[in-house]
């Protein structure tokens, strides 16, 4: 239905999807001025970044596009269309997932794939079968953990009913924080994200296994093949942060 | 009422507006501080391997990046302010009331975005700046004039942001549907800005075309005048200039829709 009501317009729909593609790839743009002036950041080069980047995005894209409806749960928890959800016979997550299907989010794992892409070839790299695989269980696991992170969000909106910002500091301030290298963050944070918000599982321990970096905060090699175990972590949690929210709503009534 | 009086009133309107969601603005205020952390990290270690990049040094990057957050908002980089509310009215055809109203248009609209900006810079700019102070070297001036400076840039910001941001919103008229709009707005104001890297460390021809439009007044020139990287009589002069461009702009295209206005919804 929202896809149909999205085609409606379609001048529109067609200006929105190439907006989104260049509001995305605003972030890479960036990447690129900045190395329009030096040659590494924080001792990466930009092939080694572009891969940072792709996996992010497009790990965050592919839970953007499923899951990025999750913020305007707040909006509809306040003038009580919620009710509405609960009383259909579909689960309400999948219900708030399919609210407002933006299909323009196609443009972020667009630009974020051909990123990955070009990554793939330019950076200097002895490509093993486990490095190989690698890569597309990162995508894998990074867009459940992005997933999670919308869900966690989404259950924290019951709490909080107008703080959808606060959920973009951590879904969009985590993309882009993934987007550069670790060795640019300070050591607390980099904890933060490793061992408190799992987000360095996305991209930052394993590509650094695949390119070869010492790890972040020197974790254990095995770390890298660790990704899929924390998705599942980061998923059961947010499943029972959800039913929590959900069984604290209380309707407004009106 | 004479109308210097109801324009204020409709300003404070618009600053009790915003005021009114305070969990939205704590949480704006988060996101700003968040977002300002990472790109300080980012910049640091741009201008570890690039020291004076564009004549800034490091705490003056520092200083730019949480005067961005700090401004984002009131300055609606992003688009999202009184303009959208500007776009649902053409879009529904309540601007039809709006056009019968015994005021102007264009300075109602400025006004109330003035007292939104008005908010947005207390209410979500302080804390994000407080805190880069706080836990960044910055380069702040000690002097009050230069500080008074600033604030007479900013104000200035403000009216070309909104400036830009009406010439936009009036192009609803013909397009019907605001989304592209908003896009097109949030792309251009974000990237011509200097959101995501000061103007003056973009390169070449690409960085003097984009200091010489609109969107280097908003947040390029009140930072290069509060750190003293700017002669602030010429940043004046800038601004001015493409504020009374805009907004005649502006006018044009306004008597030029409600000429044909053709109000949607009965």
């Amino acid at each position: 239905m929202w896809i149909r009501s999205t085609m409606t317009y379609r001048a529109s729909f067609a200006v929105t999807v190439l907006g989104n593609l260049l509001l995305t790839g605003l972030d890479f743009v960036t990447i690129l001025l900045m190395f329009s002036q030096v040659d590494s950041l924080g001792g990466w080069t930009l092939p080694e970044i572009a891969f940072l980047y792709g996996l992010s995005v497009t790990a965050f894209g592919t839970a953007d596009l499923l899951l990025g409806s999750m913020d305007v749960l707040g909006a509809r928890i306040r003038d009580g269309s919620f009710d509405i959800l609960l009383v259909r016979p579909a689960p309400v997550l999948a219900q708030v997932g399919a609210d407002r299907f933006a299909l323009r989010r196609l443009g972020r794992i667009t630009q974020g794939a051909v990123v990955l892409g070009w990554a793939l070839t330019a950076v200097d790299v002895d490509w093993t079968a486990p490095k190989a695989l690698l890569v597309p269980v990162m995508l894998v696991s990074g867009a459940v953990i992005f997933g999670a992170l919308f869900v966690g969000g989404a259950a924290f909106q019951f709490l909080a009913q107008d703080a959808a910002e606060v959920q973009n500091a951590f879904t969009y301030g985590g993309t882009t924080l993934l987007q550069y290298p670790p060795t640019v963050f300070g050591r607390d944070l980099v904890r933060g994200v490793t061992f408190v918000l799992p987000l360095a599982f996305v991209n930052w321990v394993p590509a650094s296994y695949v390119l070869g970096r010492p790890y972040p905060l020197d974790l254990p090699p095995w770390a890298a093949f660790a990704p899929p175990l924390v998705a599942a972590g980061c998923a059961a949690l947010a499943g029972v942060a959800w039913r929590a929210g959900l069984r604290s709503y209380r309707s407004t009534g009106s | 009422m004479g109308s210097g009086r109801l324009y204020l009133a409709v300003a404070v309107g618009g600053f009790r507006r915003y005021a009114t969601y305070r969990v939205a603005t704590a949480a704006g205020v988060f996101t700003n501080t968040v977002f300002g952390l990472i790109l300080v990290h980012t910049y640091l270690a741009l201008w570890e391997e690039r020291p004076r990049l564009g004549g800034y040094d490091q705490a003056q990057a520092v200083t730019y990046v949480w005067l961005g957050q700090a401004l984002y908002s009131a300055l609606a980089v992003q688009g999202g302010g009184t303009e959208k509310d500007l776009m649902g009215r053409i879009r529904t055809g309540e601007i039809a009331i709006d056009l019968y109203r015994p005021a102007d248009l264009q300075t109602w609209w400025l006004a109330s975005d003035v007292g939104r900006a008005l908010f947005q810079v207390l209410g979500r700019g302080v804390i994000p700046f407080a805190v880069g102070a706080l836990f960044f070297p910055t380069a702040l001036p000690g002097d009050v004039t230069t500080w008074a400076a600033f604030l007479v840039a900013l104000l200035l910001a403000v009216v070309v942001s909104f400036a830009i941001r009406y010439l936009f919103a009036l192009s609803v008229f013909w397009l019907l549907d605001g989304h592209g709009v908003a896009q097109a707005l949030m792309v251009t104001g974000v990237f011509c800005s200097g959101m995501v890297l000061p103007l003056n460390a973009f390169p070449g021809a690409l960085g003097d075309v984009l200091r010489a439009l609109p969107w280097a007044a908003q947040l390029q020139m009140p930072a290069d005048v509060l750190m003293g990287e700017a002669d602030p009589l010429g940043a004046y002069a800038f601004q001015a200039a493409w504020a009374v461009a805009l907004l005649a702009a502006g006018r044009l295209v306004q008597s030029a829709a409600t000429r044909r206005v053709v109000v949607q919804g009965g």
